[in-house]
């Protein structure tokens, strides 16, 4: 029961941060690739309560920044005015959910900007690029990751089912996926590819690429429960009736695969939304300016940033109960499916 | 008659050093230079991105090898690199027939290479044999062969020899600057059997290779260092009469790229730094530690945006038809150039280490620049009056942004293709994406490795547009003729052209070859002057910014002078020394 009601837990905590990745135009309050040319590499601003006269707000507050005399980096907080947090506020526009226009957003500040993660290279806000980057890098993860459970199942189910040799080629094909270095790959893929690649096909193809990279691991899985599936009495049985392949395949085999699928899927997402960003860090991904993860940390390979400016680290940080909440489902699911192996155990016993 | 007044002329200037106390068999006559007075000994290190390929200045194109070969090599005439102008160094003096087309070059006596051998004229005419002949490729040739005719060389006696041009040449003694003097005695051999081009490599033992340089080849660790010794020959000495160089030994560190050296800078491994980019240098000043860092000013490196103006081929796409057409639109190219923020580049990218640049002539050169060249802000409004006058349009794109139409209705989009090696080309061309988004343009960036760029921009010409940067290693305009010519191979909108495409590239053409060939500096300077005003005009290339040269160094070595031309902190590396101790003589 424990292992249900934790495997509730992480979905629900799934559930929440994906929601905010979903509606990034609505919790983001800027576009993310808005560039302030003003305050490039601003630190993250700090929300006062109190102000320089010892006074309290009741409402949350910032200071506008500005650049100290004779520097390009380093902000001093301007204490003349301050500039209160306000909630539902009208800004930029975006499409919620991807199609419904709006204006208003969850936060913001009136007459200056509020950067809650501090600010890149060129002055756009990290937390919107975060919240935006989300969306394409969970959802490259994910469709990746159901095309290669979809290829996981098919050529699994194809070989395990038939076996002989359509088993043994299919298993050396999948040997032969495992041992290629596919990073020297991908890079011989980009230079076969047109120079410009527009954001939108560039993001279908890192999703084939990744997709297509994966499907070994799964369908040696699935090959596995497929074979002591199709020995069970009771396929036996429906075959003895005259099933044909088709039907046991789907009422009787594959029903057992579901829950080496879920695991899969609860594992393979957070790998493959890092694959993305691997991607993006080489420059094989999404092209700037549209906000990845990858493209959001590509920065840190540069010594001076790694140094210099702490908040680019940030993002990073925030990836974190993502990557937590998907490896707490996948084990929470092991969990359920062993409690089920046992009961079942004790019952056919 | 002409020769032997030039002759007594000679002699004269060189009387002062022949009169010397004591004249001993050598006869030497070294060259004082002013300066701080230092101290000898010690071991300089500096690192170096990668590796050089070659000691041999035949073959060396690299910037790599080429600076180490400034270590170990000396020319006839130099530019100081402080002062930007030519003075004296193998050659004592020189001197300029009245018709501008003979040079008569005494040399110094006394002067011997780094393996002990006596240089004199006959080494000189091996040099420029060498460097003249076809078949060896010398990548000095070009700069050789003045109004079409390579340049004749004749000895007049051991100390002397006269240099003919077959057409007056602007700034004639400025091509001897970086040509090394080579080692007849080492490479006569090698060249008459033609393996010229297989001597100095890095693997040459040290006692094979010689040069007229401070430094002299010690030992090489392949993947590792290459380490120079101190010439006891040099022929340099400070204002006491102390033989330079003061350091014993010049160590060149190879490492990956440009982290890896400030890494090793801030660690104290290496003692001076160049060409760091604006966020190291930042990083560098913040805590520093037993060096300073120094920001030696507005450099000769200018960058530019430009697009692909070829003529189109039978190969060429009918996309690609329809974009030129765009881009041979003169207001086209003033509008982007309106619209381009320089003054965000120079503050994001530099972090205020630069200068933006509306022309040619970047501010670190003192001399050429021309003072009436308009400035125009950032005029978003000016950009579109332009587009609308080059008849575009604006028209809604899906989500209801405006997007920039040409005459027949289809959005304007490009690529900007731009170099991976240096994260400032694509910080750029990601400033000027945004910038032109507002135009309603659709841009996009793609950034490749050096070696495809380049092979893309001058062979297969397969790009739209393209950011780049470019460092002239002279201050004079004849250096960059191979960029402004419409026959120049780096004449990068449009290289190698059999006639100029455009009337105005026709009139640079004229300028660039009227002031080559002009003597007097002003007269030179009108006529540069013109073709700014043509280029700023036409837009064929729209400068962007230059940046300021960032040095840093121990604060133990003495006589650092960073200058804003290349080897921009080993320019007069033989005067380097360090103050205190030997510290690093242990290292």
């Amino acid at each position: 029961m424990s292992a249900r009601r934790a495997f509730a837990k992480w979905l629900a905590a799934l559930a929440v941060l994906h929601g905010m990745v979903v509606c990034a135009g609505f919790f983001a309050p800027y576009d993310p690739v808005d560039q302030d040319r003003k305050s490039p590499y601003l630190p993250p601003m700090r929300i006062h309560l109190v102000d320089t006269q010892g006074h309290l707000h009741f409402r949350p507050f910032v200071y506008s920044p500005r650049l100290r005399e004779g520097s390009f980096d380093q902000y001093e907080e301007d204490t003349a005015e301050p500039h209160p947090v306000t909630f539902f506020q009208s800004g930029t526009r975006y499409r919620l959910l991807g199609f419904l226009p709006c204006r208003r957003h969850f936060f913001g500040v009136e007459h200056t900007r509020i950067y809650l993660l501090g600010t890149d290279a060129y002055g756009r806000d990290q937390f919107s690029r975060f919240l935006f980057g989300g969306q394409v890098s969970l959802l490259a993860g994910l469709l990746g990751a159901g095309l290669t459970l979809l290829m996981g199942l098919g050529i699994g189910a194809a070989a395990g089912y038939y076996g002989g040799w359509t088993d043994g080629l299919l298993m050396r094909l999948a040997e032969l996926f495992l041992a290629l270095p596919w990073l020297y790959l991908l890079f011989a893929l980009r230079a076969f590819l047109p120079l410009a690649v527009s954001p939108l096909k560039a993001f279908f193809l890192v999703i084939a690429v990744i997709g297509m990279v994966g499907w070994a691991r799964p369908a040696r899985l699935v090959r596995g429960v497929v074979l002591s599936a199709k020995e069970r009495d009771y396929v036996r049985a429906a075959r003895g009736f005259g099933a044909s392949p088709g039907y046991l395949l789907r009422h009787h085999i594959l029903p057992e695969t579901y829950s080496v699928l879920l695991t899969q899927a609860a594992i393979l997402i957070p790998q493959y939304v890092l694959a993305e960003m691997a991607l993006s860090f080489l420059g094989l991904g999404v092209p700037e300016p549209v906000p990845t993860w990858g493209n959001q940390l590509s920065s840190l390979q540069h010594y001076s940033v790694l140094v210099s400016y702490w908040w680019m680290y940030l993002p990073a940080l925030f990836m974190v109960p993502f990557f937590l909440g998907y490896l707490g489902l996948a084990s929470s699911l092991q969990e359920r499916e062993e409690a089920y192996k046992i009961e079942a155990g004790v019952l056919g016993a | 008659m002409l020769l032997c007044s030039l002759l007594v002329q000679a002699a004269l200037l060189a009387l002062p050093a022949l009169a010397r106390p004591q004249q001993r068999d050598t006869k030497e006559e070294p060259l004082a230079v002013p300066g701080e007075i230092g101290r000898s000994g010690g071991r300089l290190v500096v690192a170096l991105r990668g590796e050089p390929k070659t000691l041999n200045p035949l073959i060396a194109v690299d910037t790599r090898s080429r600076e180490v070969i400034g270590a170990m090599q000396a020319d006839l005439v130099h530019i100081n690199r402080a002062t930007q102008l030519t003075e004296p160094a193998l050659a004592k003096s020189w001197k300029v027939s009245p018709s501008g087309l003979e040079y008569t070059v005494v040399l110094r006596q006394g002067i011997k290479f780094s393996d002990g051998q006596p240089m004199d004229a006959d080494d000189v005419l091996f040099t420029f044999r060498v460097y003249l002949d076809e078949s060896v490729h010398a990548p000095q040739r070009d700069f050789l062969i003045v109004g079409g005719k390579p340049i004749v060389v004749r000895k007049v006696n051991a100390q002397t020899v006269v240099f003919q041009l077959a057409k007056t040449y602007g700034a004639g003694e400025r091509l001897f600057d970086g040509l090394a003097i080579l080692p007849r005695h080492l490479l006569e051999k090698p060249y008459q059997e033609g393996k010229l081009g297989e001597m100095g490599t890095l693997a040459t033992a040290a006692n094979q290779w010689a040069g007229l340089g401070p430094f002299r080849l010690k030992e090489y660790v392949a993947g590792q260092r290459l380490v120079l010794e101190r010439n006891p020959y040099y022929w340099k000495t400070d204002a006491k009469g102390n033989r330079l160089p003061y350091l014993d030994e010049l160590v060149y560190l190879f490492v990956q790229n440009a982290d890896a050296q400030v890494l090793k800078f801030q660690a104290g491994e290496t003692d001076v730094i160049s060409q760091t980019g604006a966020e190291n240098f930042a990083a560098l000043s913040r805590q520093p530690h037993g060096y300073t860092m120094t920001d030696a000013g507005p450099g000769l490196e200018y960058y530019f945006l430009f697009f692909n103006l070829n003529e189109p081929g039978e190969r060429t796409s009918t996309e690609m038809l329809r974009k030129q057409k765009w881009f041979r639109e003169v207001r086209f190219r003033q509008a982007v150039s309106a619209a381009v923020d320089r003054e965000a580049i120079v503050r994001l990218v530099y972090q205020g280490h630069g200068t933006p640049l509306w022309g040619l002539v970047a501010p670190g050169n003192r001399r050429w620049g021309n003072e009436k060249l308009p400035h125009p802000p950032r005029s978003l409004d000016r950009a579109r009056a332009l587009l609308k006058e080059g008849g575009f349009s604006w028209g809604n794109g899906p989500d209801g942004e405006a997007t920039l139409l040409d005459a027949e209705g289809k959005p304007v989009e490009f690529s900007i293709v731009t170099s991976s090696s240096n994260a400032n080309f694509s910080k750029i061309a990601a400033l000027i994406q945004d910038d032109l988004k507002q135009l309603g343009m659709r841009v996009q960036v793609v950034p490749l490795e050096f070696r495809s760029l380049i092979d893309r921009v001058t062979q297969s010409k397969e790009y739209e547009a393209c950011v780049m940067g470019l460092a002239s290693y002279d201050a004079d305009p004849n250096t960059d003729m191979n960029v402004w010519l419409s026959s120049g191979g780096a004449h990068f909108w449009n290289p190698s052209q059999a006639h100029p495409a455009f009337p105005w590239e026709a009139e640079i053409d004229r300028l660039m070859e009227e002031q080559m060939w002009a003597s007097a500096f002003e007269q030179r300077k009108r006529l540069y002057d013109r073709a700014q005003e043509i280029l700023a005009e036409e837009q064929p290339i729209i400068f962007l910014a230059s940046p300021d040269i960032l040095v840093g160094a121990k604060n133990v070595v003495g006589n650092f002078h960073p200058a804003v031309l290349e080897p921009y902190v080993l320019w007069n590396v033989e005067q380097l020394y360090f103050k205190v101790g030997t510290e690093n003589a242990a290292r």
